[in-house]
Formats: C-alpha cells, structure tokens, sequence
C-alpha cells in the first residue's frame, strides 16, 4: 500500500487501459488491431444515445430491471439472535437473480451484443465457468438471430449439466474444452484461440472484468447499473447510503457492478469475498488476490495464482464461477490502494450460507454469492444494529442444485 | 554485428533463405531437448528458436499445448531454459538463438534480470507473443540495453496504418504470421504470401521470416524464396510427439527422426529459387 490515494476511485483506467499497474492489452499481435478496434466501437457506442436507449429499453422489457432491493429481515433476525447486545446489522439483497436468465451477466451481455451487430459481427463466442455468462450470451444471441459458440470447460460441462442443456436449447452450440483443468481460464484460452483464427466475423463476449483492454472498462460500465440502481433504492428505503457492500469475486464482474458507483462515497466500506476452496492455507482455493501474485495472463496484468516459475496455477472452487485463477485488473487496484477489502471463504461455509438463506429468505443463491452470504455471517454479528450491509445476491441457485445435493450426499 | 544480422547476411550473400526451426525447450525431457538443438545446425537449421513452456499458451495450436505440458511434466522453467541454451552456445557461436514464449514467465523472473542472463547465456532474440507494441516499453529498454533483438509479430490484420509503428520497435528480423490462427491449423497459400511479404517490406530493411502453417519442405522452399526466412514448428513438433513412447518418453530413434525432417526441409530451402 505505498501508492497516495487518487482523487476519485473512478477514474481508470488511463489511455493504455491500466488502473495503476494493472490492466493494459497483453495479446498477440493477430488481436491488437481487433481489440483497437471494440476499443473505438464502444467508445462510439457509449456516446450515442441510441445505442444506450436500445440497451437501457432491453434491460427494462426484457431483463426485467431494475432488480429490487429486498430486506433480508429473517437472516438479519437469524444472525441478532446469536450476536451481542445491540449488534446485527440489518441485510439487504440487491437482487440480480431475478434478471432474466437468472443472474447479472445478462447486463453486459446485453450491451455487448448490440455493439457486436454495431461493427457488423454475426459470429458470437463466450467462454463460460458456472454457464450463467453462456446462457446470457446464448440468450442474447437468440434474440437477435446470431450464431453462438459457448466454450466452457469439460469440468464444468459435467457439474453445471442444466446450464449447458439450456443453452443448447437457445440454439448455442456448446464446446468442452479439455486442455488443462478443463475449468474456466482454458475456456478463455480457446476462445481467445478461436478468436484469433476467426477475426473476420466473431465476437468475443467476455463475460467477467477482465481480459485485454477495453473489456474490463466495459464490462464494468455495463455492470454498473447495479449499483446506481442500488444505491438510488436505498436512498427510498433507508433514506441513505448502505455501510458495507458485499460480493463475491471471481473475475469480479458482479461485484464491481456493485462496488464502483459508490468508491467515491468514503462512508461506504466494501468487501471482495474471493473463493477459498478447501481453506486459503490449503493448495486448493481460488483466492488470487489474497494468495497470488501479480502477473499476466488472459490479456491484462492482475494478480494471479502462479507457481515461482511463472506457471499459473490451477483454481479450486465449489463454485465453477468463482474457479479461477485470477481477478479483474481494477479489483487488484482497489486492493493494493486498500479500498476495497478482500476476504475469503470456503467451500463448506458457502454450502452452509447456501441452505440457510434458502430456508429463511425462501431464495435459493447461487454458489457464487452463497460466499458473499458466508462473509455476512461472519460480519453482521459485529456490527450494530442500526448498519446496514447490502449483498449483491448476483444469481440464483438453481444450477447448483445437483452439486449441492452431491455434497450433502442427496441422490436426486 | 549481432549473430543474427550475420546470419542473414551471410545467407544473403548465398543467395538464399534462412531456415528457422521451433522446438520447445525441455520437449520431452531436457537431455534429448539438449541433444536435439545441438543437432540443428548440422541438419541444416540457420537460425534456433526455443520455445519457453508456459501453462497457458494462447496463439499455440494443440501439438505446442501438448509439447508445453510434457516439458513442464519434465521439470522445464526458465532458468533450465537458459542452461539449455547455455550449453548448446558452449558448441556453437555462430548459430542465433532467439527465445519464443509468454510474458508471464519473464515477468516473474524479473524483466532487467531476464534480459541480462538471457544475453549472457547466449541468447539473441526474444519473440514474446503476448507483449504487443503497445506494451512494448515493458522490456524493450532492458532488452536493448542487454543486446537482446525484439522481433516482433507482423499479421495479416496488422494493416498500413499499423504497420510502421510495429516495425518500428523491432529489431532482428520481423516475424511474418501468415494466417489468422494459432500455430500448426492452416497454411497460407503462395499467392497470398507473394502480396503480403512485399506490403511489410515497403515498411523496413529488415529481414522477413514466414511462419505459422509452413509444415512441408516445398512450403517452407516457397517461403524462404518469396520472404527471407521460414519457421517451421508445429511440423517437427508433430514428428517429435509421434516418436515417443506411450509414456511421452524419447525413443532411441527420436532425435534421428526429427533430425532427419529437418535435413529435408533444409534441402528444400537451400534449393529454392530466390
């Protein structure tokens, strides 16, 4: 933490696509004219109107947004009454579930796709962990009548089954893909490969913050309508800002969605949960901001769990969203400068977090956010009762059913 | 004059081509990796590159992910890298040597230290795919000050208004990737390198090697002729792959075998019109 705090938290990146260190364009030269190019295409999109009114229009009629705010009321009477006189903050969800699709992928998606048909793309490929950014893609797709190629690892083809029957029925056609862990980061590796051998007609719709730039800027601009919708809600509901936002991190999209509307706001402290697998001491996590190092890969300059040589090293999640072994550039900004936190939490306190808010909220989360619930189990009790935490509840449960049942060892 | 300025002069003055071979270091084991490179020259191989096994090789094809992971398997890193050339440049001080590989394993080893050890192990050039022009001022101030020529990648998407800017941060000689694609999936036909060698040469002096997707000895003839080089990878890659063992271990013949190809492909250049 040697670097002065800027002005603003939400200014980056500079021109070079960097948020400090972090960031930049490291692809191969067969890229770099195309990466310029979705660079000069976006920066044209965002700046017209039309383009933004299309997309805001589908947020509305066809997400389903804005997502509402919901007061967890029996999880926050659950965890006050175990908690010390006059603690438990109160918990509220910001509720990406219920978009379309069932999480907050579908934002960016959204937005991505009507910039591809803008440079006149008919060819569409995403890679995909949990399958929620492949189905957003193949969903998209289908609406307007493109071609979609999903790449997801042969891992998670095999625990995240639903997902990818769903995006074949969308029309996708869906590409396990078996070199390394066969898990999320080789599922970008192929479809940067195919991307390269197919620059003429595709369109690479990344589904996180991270990548070369400008993919974790826009991604991010797309996202951030979660927490401008958030925080204008919150104004209606408590009259004020929240005091703590929560989110899981994987390559982070959910939670900067969340987070950047409100880094400007120096009352609002925020917390990263990254996926600590196993435990963060044990070799089998996903925790790269906590555990890694900086390094490159993917495109941009991040922390990233590597080996002393430079290798990189395999992920480890219950989560096939959060298995990966990195994070997006600005989220490791935001830690080196310290303003936004970064925590961890396990497999098995997720899995807990998972049936306790499907019991007593009657929502089913997904694995991923089930981690945001473990940190706020382990936070609202400290706090008082008059603070206020707000959860970025990023997608629903239902795909993970089959691997939660499989860990409670239910037959289904 | 640096190795490989004095390498493509002296082809010049032959009237031909430079052959330039790709083999990943430590593939399959550093032994017959060793064996293999210190080969080369004789089989007719002007110019080395050595690729650096990384996990997470984004413009290679799957016979380079394939040889990256029985390399790592064999306990490839980059200072074993350095040895490796270190002994092959104990034999041999006229043929360059140019590393081929990632940013990220540089980047952990440390950029000014990389570059000093790289030079002083013998090394020439460096191609590292993943560091564009744009990025260039990461490593380009060390390598230069190291000696170490920064031969960048020129692709068909590169376009004129790109090209210069491109060309102007290389040195050594320019990497020409004839097809949109990763390494060892298609090959360019003759015609299309016959218009794009002289669009990159209205741009530099520099020599010009033709690689991804030149596999046989008429392809890599054909490329040395219309450009002033051709890299062959994937080609020997493949027969280095076939001739191991259910284990992924050398047999007794591979290096003869790979050798042999290469043998072949030399032929082709040497007899190639200019």
């Amino acid at each position: 933490m040697n670097q002065s705090a800027p002005n603003s938290f939400r200014q980056g990146p500079d021109n070079r696509g960097r948020f400090g260190q972090f960031g930049g364009r490291f692809v191969a030269e067969t890229l770099m004219p195309l990466i310029l190019e979705v660079e000069q295409a976006y920066n044209a999109a965002k700046a017209d109107p039309a383009f933004m009114a299309e997309w805001r229009l589908l947020l509305k009629d066809y997400v389903g947004r804005p997502s509402p705010l919901w007061y967890a009321g029996r999880l926050t009477e659950h965890f006050r009454a175990t908690a010390p006189e006059g603690k438990g903050a109160k918990i509220y969800f910001k509720r990406e579930e219920l978009n379309h699709t069932g999480a907050h992928k579908i934002n960016a998606v959204m937005a991505q796709i009507l910039l591809a048909r803008r440079m006149g793309r008919k060819r569409i490929i995403a890679e995909t962990g949990a399958g929620q950014h492949g189905v957003a893609t193949a969903t998209a797709c289908a609406l307007f009548g493109l071609q979609c190629v999903v790449f997801m690892g042969a891992t998670d083809v095999e625990r995240q089954q639903p997902n990818v029957f769903r995006m074949k029925l969308l029309g996708a056609e869906v590409i396990p893909v078996t070199s390394g862990a066969a898990t999320l980061k080789d599922a970008m590796n192929e479809a940067l490969r195919d991307w390269v051998a197919n620059v003429h007609d595709t369109y690479y719709c990344i589904g996180t913050v991270a990548g070369p730039h400008p993919y974790p800027t826009m991604v991010r601009d797309f996202q951030c309508v979660i927490g401008e919708e958030a925080k204008e809600q919150m104004q209606q509901a408590e009259g004020r800002l929240p005091d703590v936002l929560v989110a899981a991190v994987g390559g982070g999209s959910s939670a900067m969605g969340l987070f950047h509307p409100f880094l400007d706001d120096p009352s609002v402290a925020m917390v990263g949960v990254e996926a600590a697998g196993r435990g963060m001491d044990t070799e089998e996590h996903a925790a790269s901001l906590n555990r890694g190092r900086p390094g490159v890969l993917h495109g941009n300059r991040t922390y990233l769990l590597q080996d002393g040589d430079g290798q990189i090293i395999e992920a480890h999640s219950i989560s096939a969203g959060l298995d990966y072994p990195g994070i997006g550039p600005e989220h490791s900004w935001l830690h080196e400068l310290g303003r936004v936190q970064y925590v961890g939490a396990t497999d098995s306190e997720a899995l807990e977090q998972f049936q306790l808010c499907s019991k007593l909220e009657g929502i089913i989360p997904a694995l991923e956010c089930s981690h945001g619930l473990a940190h706020i189990a382990k936070l609202a009790p400290t706090l008082d009762r008059d603070k206020i935490i707000l959860l970025n509840l990023s997608g629903r449960g239902d795909k993970d059913i089959f691997t939660v049942a499989k860990h409670l060892g239910v037959q289904l | 004059m640096s190795r490989i300025a004095a390498k493509f002069a002296s082809l010049k003055a032959q009237g031909r081509g430079a052959l330039v071979t790709y083999l990943q270091a430590y593939d399959p084991d550093a032994a017959t990796s060793l064996a293999i490179i210190r080969g080369l020259p004789g089989a007719g191989a002007d110019i080395i590159e050595v690729g650096v096994p990384f996990t997470d090789p984004m413009a290679d094809g799957p016979a380079i992910q394939r040889a990256a992971q029985r390399a790592l398997k064999a306990g490839a890193t980059l200072p074993g890298v350095l040895a490796l050339v270190r002994d092959f440049r104990s034999g041999d001080d006229t043929t360059p040597v140019v590393l081929m590989g990632y940013y990220n394993p540089i980047l952990s080893y440390g950029i000014d230290r990389f570059c000093v050890d790289a030079a002083a192990s013998g090394v020439d050039g460096l191609i590292i795919v993943d560091v564009p022009p744009e990025e260039a001022d990461e490593i380009e101030p060390q390598a230069k000050a190291a000696g170490l020529d920064l031969i960048r990648l020129v692709a068909p998407t590169t376009d004129d208004e790109r090209l210069p800017r491109v060309l102007s941060a290389t040195s050594g000689f320019v990497y020409y990737v004839s097809i949109t694609g990763i390494t060892g999936t298609r090959s360019a036909a003759k015609d299309v390198l016959e218009a794009a060698i002289p669009r990159i040469r209205r741009f530099t002096d520099l020599p010009i090697a033709i690689g991804f997707g030149v596999r046989t000895p008429q392809q890599a003839g054909e490329a040395a002729a219309i450009a002033d080089g051709a890299v062959v990878g994937t080609a020997i890659v493949d027969t280095l792959a076939a001739s191991l063992d259910e284990q992924g271990h050398a047999r007794p013949d591979t290096m003869r075998l790979v050798l042999d190809q290469v043998r072949g492909l030399a032929e082709a250049v040497r007899s190639a019109a200019r």
